[in-house]
């Protein structure tokens, strides 16, 4: 790394060399999270419909494999399907906006992947440990709604902007729950840094993630992700059975398929999210030897594909929420909740620390 | 010129371009989406001023939230383009003038002796583990805690006057009684008749 940067400021100049060695050092680290995460997207999808074929007695995709290997049937299935996305048409309807149409599905794969830049893999593995993380989450994921809006309007259908306004306003009301959520989080380990709020469950075993003392926040956290991404039960936006697709019923070829690839990394990034702030991030459920031999990455990937898996049971067994039913949910109970408990929070932070540290498992700090 | 230099000019650029478009564009869906960029681009110009904890609150709540509903409004509009731009070039000299004015004091302003480059050097760049939110924090809750709380009592008010301006009750609306439904029992809804076997013709 050393002998690259002087290699750098050799041909650029000191400062000019530093500033392009940054550049094309953060270019490698931003490719090194982007393509594991896409090619975790297409094995989601691939988990995704084997599963739910499991749950309902099918055996799902079982054909495509590689190099004829029978063992590994099913598992082509999907680069399969990314190459017949590729080589379709993308079709522009009349009367559509193109240049919005075609920047609709961009705009919503931007933030699903800027997102990652302040994630934190394990204790050092992060490519931007910066101050203000979580804040720049949530500014990251408001962002994504952008892009379904826009498909809506820009289509020049009935259907696709109804369901771009179903789903403005589902995000925007599921918005503040998570916001509440994540502030108790904040309250308990008083940074924004990512890093640092995975630092603060450190202890002797799993009962210091937050999950326990936060457990509320938790479910108001990930049912909100859950409403977020536009998933089952969710999945009012599309919700085929009343308006035809949703937003993206004009979209067609790899124009779709950004708009399915962005859906699916961001059911990742709100499971990584979870994992991160309820569940201890790279941190080994027990403090113990055999334990901690295990890289925290993967105690993290192991914690990401647990609630993946959630995200696929959801699917697999809710029927879909009517519209009233979601801003309810939203507006009457889980705000509420968050606020209360916000203020719970705050008095157990005001008591006196003899008091505090009488609290069973010492909980509270 | 160095890297920072040139960051600022780009931002500054799509910052002017970008506003200036949200006020000649033709369509009212794009100037909200300029308006959106012309943010979003504030916001890196903050960044640069080691302001994050308003950058990343604009981006969450102007970007995220406001203009969302804005574009919400605008999209659902049936606008009269034609109608929407009759009065442009009859108000286009107050328009101007007023412009000019805005113009004229600002420039009154930074070139006045109080604002010199002298009077306010760049300030040092903070270590790289200040914490800005923190510190903004700490002033807002202590120093300038009754206004804050002024502020904040005054947006509540201004939520609960349109909630109830727009608020009115209907006799004749559906809605549902949870309660209601939850409560429900099996002997309320269904009827066990014995029936008599019949026989098949």
């Amino acid at each position: 790394m050393e002998s690259i940067q002087q290699l750098f400021e050799q041909f650029f100049g000191l400062e000019w060399g530093f500033m392009l060695f940054t550049l094309v050092k953060n270019l490698v680290y931003i490719i090194a999270i982007a393509v594991p995460l896409l090619l975790g997207v297409a094995y989601l999808t691939f988990a995704e419909r084997k599963i739910i074929a499991y749950m309902q007695i099918r055996v799902g995709p079982n054909r495509v494999t590689f190099f004829g290997i029978p063992w590994l049937r099913g598992w082509g299935q999907p680069i399969a399907d990314a190459v017949k996305a590729l080589m379709k048409e993308i079709v522009i309807p009349t009367g559509a906006n193109k240049f919005l149409f075609i920047l609709a599905p961009i705009l919503t794969i931007m933030p699903a992947l800027a997102a990652w830049a302040v994630v934190p893999f394990s204790a050092e593995l992060v490519l931007a440990d910066i101050n203000a993380g979580l804040l720049y989450i949530l500014a990251m994921t408001s962002m994504g709604i952008y892009g379904v809006i826009i498909a809506g309007w820009a289509s020049n259908s009935k259907y696709a902007f109804l369901g771009a306004m179903r789903s403005a306003a589902q995000v925007v009301s599921y918005e503040l729950a998570m916001g509440f959520a994540l502030v108790c989080v904040l309250m308990m380990s008083q940074s924004l840094n990512l890093g640092d709020i995975v630092n603060g469950q450190q202890g002797g075993s799993m009962l210091n993630w937050y999950l326990i003392p936060l457990f509320p926040m938790f479910l108001v956290y990930f049912i909100s992700g859950v409403a977020e991404t536009n998933r089952a039960p969710f999945d009012v936006a599309e919700g085929e059975s009343e308006i035809v697709a949703g937003f993206h019923v004009d979209y067609s070829g790899m124009a779709f398929t950004v708009f399915f690839l962005a859906e699916y990394a961001n059911m990742i990034l709100v499971a990584t999210l979870t994992a991160i702030m309820f569940l201890g991030g790279w941190l080994p459920p027990l403090d113990i030897a055999l334990f901690n031999m295990v890289p925290g990455f993967i105690w993290l990937l192991l914690k990401i594909a647990f609630l993946l898996f959630f995200f696929l049971w959801f699917r697999a067994t809710f029927p879909r929420y009517r519209y009233d039913q979601i801003m309810r949910l939203g507006w009457k109970v889980f705000i509420p909740i968050t606020l209360i408990w916000i203020v719970v929070l705050g008095l157990i932070m005001q008591l006196p620390e003899s008091v505090r540290n009488d609290f069973p498992y010492n909980l509270w700090f | 010129m160095n890297f920072q230099d040139i960051i600022f000019y780009v931002f500054s650029t799509v910052l002017i371009v970008s506003a200036l478009g949200v006020v000649t564009s033709r369509n009212p869906v794009y100037s909200a989406l300029l308006l959106v960029l012309s943010f979003i681009t504030c916001a890196g110009l903050w960044l640069l001023l080691e302001a994050e904890f308003l950058a990343i609150t604009l981006v969450l709540v102007y970007v995220g939230a406001v203009m969302v509903l804005f574009l919400f409004v605008v999209m659902m509009l049936d606008i009269n383009l034609a109608q929407l731009r009759e009065g442009f070039w009859r108000w286009f000299p107050v328009g101007g003038l007023i412009a000019l004015i805005i113009v004229a004091e600002i420039t009154l302003i930074m070139s006045g002796s109080y604002f010199g480059l002298e009077e306010m050097p760049a300030p040092d760049p903070k270590p790289a583990d200040y914490s800005n939110t923190k510190e903004l924090g700490r002033v807002l809750y202590t120093e300038y805690v009754y206004a804050f709380e002024l502020a904040a009592v005054l947006l509540l008010v201004a939520m609960v006057a349109a909630i109830a301006l727009t608020l009115r009750h209907r006799e004749d609306k559906k809605s549902l009684d949870v309660a209601r439904q939850v409560s429900v029992r099996k002997e309320d809804r269904l009827r066990i008749v014995s029936m008599a076997a019949e026989k098949k013709e």
